[in-house]
């Protein structure tokens, strides 16, 4: 299952080798990684993505996390109401009989096309897990030749 | 001040007594520094070594142990020590100088990316990249190695860094804002605690390393004693409680006392105190203890329930929760049935050797206990050596048996006993080994002898790497597969390095031999050649539950 975590760390060289390197050594599985500043540039935040089997293993993997003398703290969202955001850049082939079409998938999902080349579109589409889920599978009918995604994003 | 000058003012205010450490290019000017400080100095024949030196001076006075190596090979020479000790929890500092900050990622000579390499061996390393942090990351260090569940921590020093001037200001205090362990237990879960203890009729005390890195032998003896409870240790647990008291089992587990196992596997209640459920005690995991509630003390949240269920987990330091427990327990268990049928395990199947044609490893075990009166610090290596180590000597003191327990670092011994022996000057310090691991790190003899630190050596010499025959030939039809080994003459050997060779041959000899060693005031090597397919037992296959031992059944 996979499990939302959100970790705040000093913003220092070396400081996410050290949250990487607990995954692989522990043999912890991450699905997707977010790191950025946050208002104090001392402090980083991450949002994580982790699968465990079990909740024993999340509850290692926060524990072992809180270890880490640069890791300031850490939040599950498990089961805590939160918000989450995922942003995710398609480039998408098409040809002008389809537009209508692909705009109307869009529309539902404020996604948008923020640079056209040809008949190749560059799509831009934000939303929590679901709504990115359900806009994939309504684009799954075109060429998707490339997708890029930022991971999640979590806040509480 | 230049840095190099730093770096040994704030080991001197951290009160750092010796430092075990090898000169190279990255670390000119600290041991330019080093020529006249007021500081004792031990230079070892390997990098290895001086990290296991610094390993068992900490485990033998409880003190953070110091290392020094350069950069690249120095540096990864170190971190099998390293490893030793962060697998233990013992407080070490390591130091390692780094190429110049200018060549950092060149691939320059003698490099190598260190506090990447120790990462996950350590608990907290640092590059000091600007001689400004160096004082305040030293503090750190000394205080992170020290503070909650104890453990190494390397500092990376850049050679210009060690030359860079700066104002020496010593800070006052520590802060780290991810960093504060919880030293008192919640006051809910000692009344939980003290609660489920009062309705215990078969409890057991299960004590690890904790006890001892805590300072907490006094609170478990109280506490067994007040509950009329038997106390049973792990390897790391040995001497934080009496083994000459009548409520000890002895250690547990792979190679435990068959007592001990079996009031595991019989308990309704066990008292987990700074130990850690390692698959070495535990045997088949599902199978351990079936019958019994646990309650875990650990300093480290991350030990409790990670191999086990527990029933009530206590975050603390150990002698810190048990201090508060003691005051909450009023009614003691309800034990005398319980203590009468551990009686009877103890009469049925106590630990029992049978003399064969060479000497019995066992034998001479009981020996050094006799000759040393119980009060001499043990070290060992890893193997049979150490299992005979645990079993046969009876400790009755914290910090007394002296062994690489998680990582099982063979080549330990040796350069521990000669860190322990500095620590602990007025105290006999014997290293129990193999001909196999004794030769990991036999190199030690010069130091020993150019420093005059007398330890002595036993070696239980049977010509094979005698643990993993003993499994080759429990488990894999008595291949033995490349563990038959050759060794020098130890005698003529530890003569060579002006040290004292000593062989024994017959049972009858083993006593004066030790009694000799005792009297003479240098480095003794005792050869001792034993039964050489003698087997360690009881034994728990790996696997098995724990009160499925085979062998050493009287």
């Amino acid at each position: 299952m996979r499990h939302t975590i959100s970790v705040t760390v000093e913003n220092k060289p070396g400081v996410l080798a050290r949250v990487a390197g607990l995954f692989s050594a522990r043999g912890y599985n991450i699905a997707s990684l977010a790191v950025s500043e946050t208002l104090d540039p001392t402090i980083s935040y991450m949002t994580m993505v982790v699968e465990a089997q079990d909740e024993k293993i999340l509850e290692q993997i926060k524990k072992q996390l809180n270890k880490l003398i640069d890791v300031i703290t850490v939040t599950d969202f498990t089961k805590k109401e939160h918000v989450d955001r995922e942003l995710v850049l398609l480039k998408i082939k098409y040809s002008a009989k389809d537009k209508a079409k692909i705009e109307s998938i869009l529309d539902k999902y404020a996604a948008k096309i923020v640079s056209r080349k040809e008949n190749v579109a560059i799509i831009e589409a934000m939303g929590d897990q679901d709504q990115i889920k359900q806009l994939l599978s309504g684009l799954q009918q075109f060429e998707i030749q490339e997708m890029v995604r930022t991971g999640k994003l979590a806040i509480a | 001040m230049k840095g190099a000058n730093i770096l040994i003012e704030s080991l001197l205010k951290e009160n750092v007594e010796v430092i075990f450490g090898y000169p190279g290019g990255s670390v000119l000017p600290i041991f330019d520094a080093l020529f006249d400080a007021p500081v004792k100095f031990i230079l070892p024949r390997h990098e290895q070594a001086a990290a296991h030196m610094a390993d068992g001076y900490a485990r033998a006075t409880g003190k953070v142990g110091v290392c020094l190596a350069t950069s690249g090979p120095g540096a990864t020479n170190l971190t099998t020590g390293i490893a030793t000790a962060y697998m233990d929890s013992i407080p070490m500092v390591a130091i390692t100088g780094q190429v110049k900050t200018s060549l950092i990622g060149n691939d320059a000579f003698q490099e190598a990316d260190v506090t990447g390499i120790t990462r996950s061996i350590t608990k907290h390393n640092y590059l000091v990249k600007d001689v400004r942090d160096l004082a305040r990351t030293i503090k750190e260090a000394f205080h992170i190695a020290r503070t909650g569940r104890p453990g190494p921590v390397l500092i990376d020093i850049p050679v210009d860094v060690q030359q860079q001037d700066t104002e020496f200001v010593w800070p006052e205090e520590v802060i780290i804002r991810g960093y504060k362990p919880t030293y008192f237990g919640h006051p809910g879960q000692i009344k939980r605690c003290a609660k489920l203890i009062s309705s215990a009729k078969k409890p057991v005390i299960y004590a690890g390393g904790g006890v001892i890195s805590s300072g907490a032998h006094r609170e478990v003896r109280e506490l067994a004693e007040k509950i009329q409870a038997p106390v049973t240790m792990t390897l790391m647990g040995l001497g934080s409680f009496p083994e000459t008291h009548e409520l000890s089992l002895g250690m547990l587990g792979m190679h435990g006392t068959a007592y001990a196992n079996h009031a595991i596997m019989e308990a309704d209640l066990i008292i987990a105190i700074g130990a850690r459920f390692d698959d070495r005690v535990t045997g088949r995991i599902d199978a351990f203890a079936p019958n019994a509630k646990v309650i875990h003390i650990d300093i480290d949240p991350s030990s409790i329930s990670k191999n086990v269920r527990v029933d009530i987990p206590i975050v603390g330091d150990v002698k810190h929760v048990l201090g508060q427990l003691l005051e909450e327990i009023k009614d003691t268990c309800d034990t005398p049935a319980w203590i009468k049928t551990i009686e009877g395990w103890k009469k049925k199947y106590p630990l029992v050797y049978k003399d064969k044609k060479r000497i019995s490893p066992q034998y001479i075990m009981e020996e050094i206990y006799e000759v040393t009166k119980g009060e001499a610090i043990i070290t060992t290596e890893v193997g049979q050596n150490q299992m005979w180590a645990a079993q046969w000597y009876k400790y009755t003191h914290p910090r007394s048996f002296i062994s690489s327990g998680g990582l099982g670092t063979m080549g330990f011994g040796f350069p521990a006993s000669m860190g322990a022996k500095m620590g602990c000057p007025d105290k006999q310090v014997f290293d129990i080994a193999g001909d196999g691991s004794i030769q990991m790190n036999i190199q030690e003899l010069a130091t020993c002898v150019c420093n005059k630190i007398n330890v002595k050596v036993a070696i239980l010499n049977n010509g094979y790497l005698g643990m993993v025959r003993q499994w080759q030939e429990l488990f894999y039809k008595k291949r033995y597969s490349y563990t038959c080994i050759s060794g020098p003459d130890f005698v003529k050997l530890a003569e060579s390095y002006g040290a004292v060779g000593i062989r024994v041959t017959k049972k009858e000899e083993v006593r004066k031999a030790l009694e000799k060693a005792i009297s003479i005031d240098n480095v003794v090597f005792i050869d001792f050649h034993i039964e050489q397919e003698e087997n360690v037992f009881p034994m728990v296959p790996a696997g098995e539950a724990i009160n499925r031992m085979i062998g050493g059944m009287a």
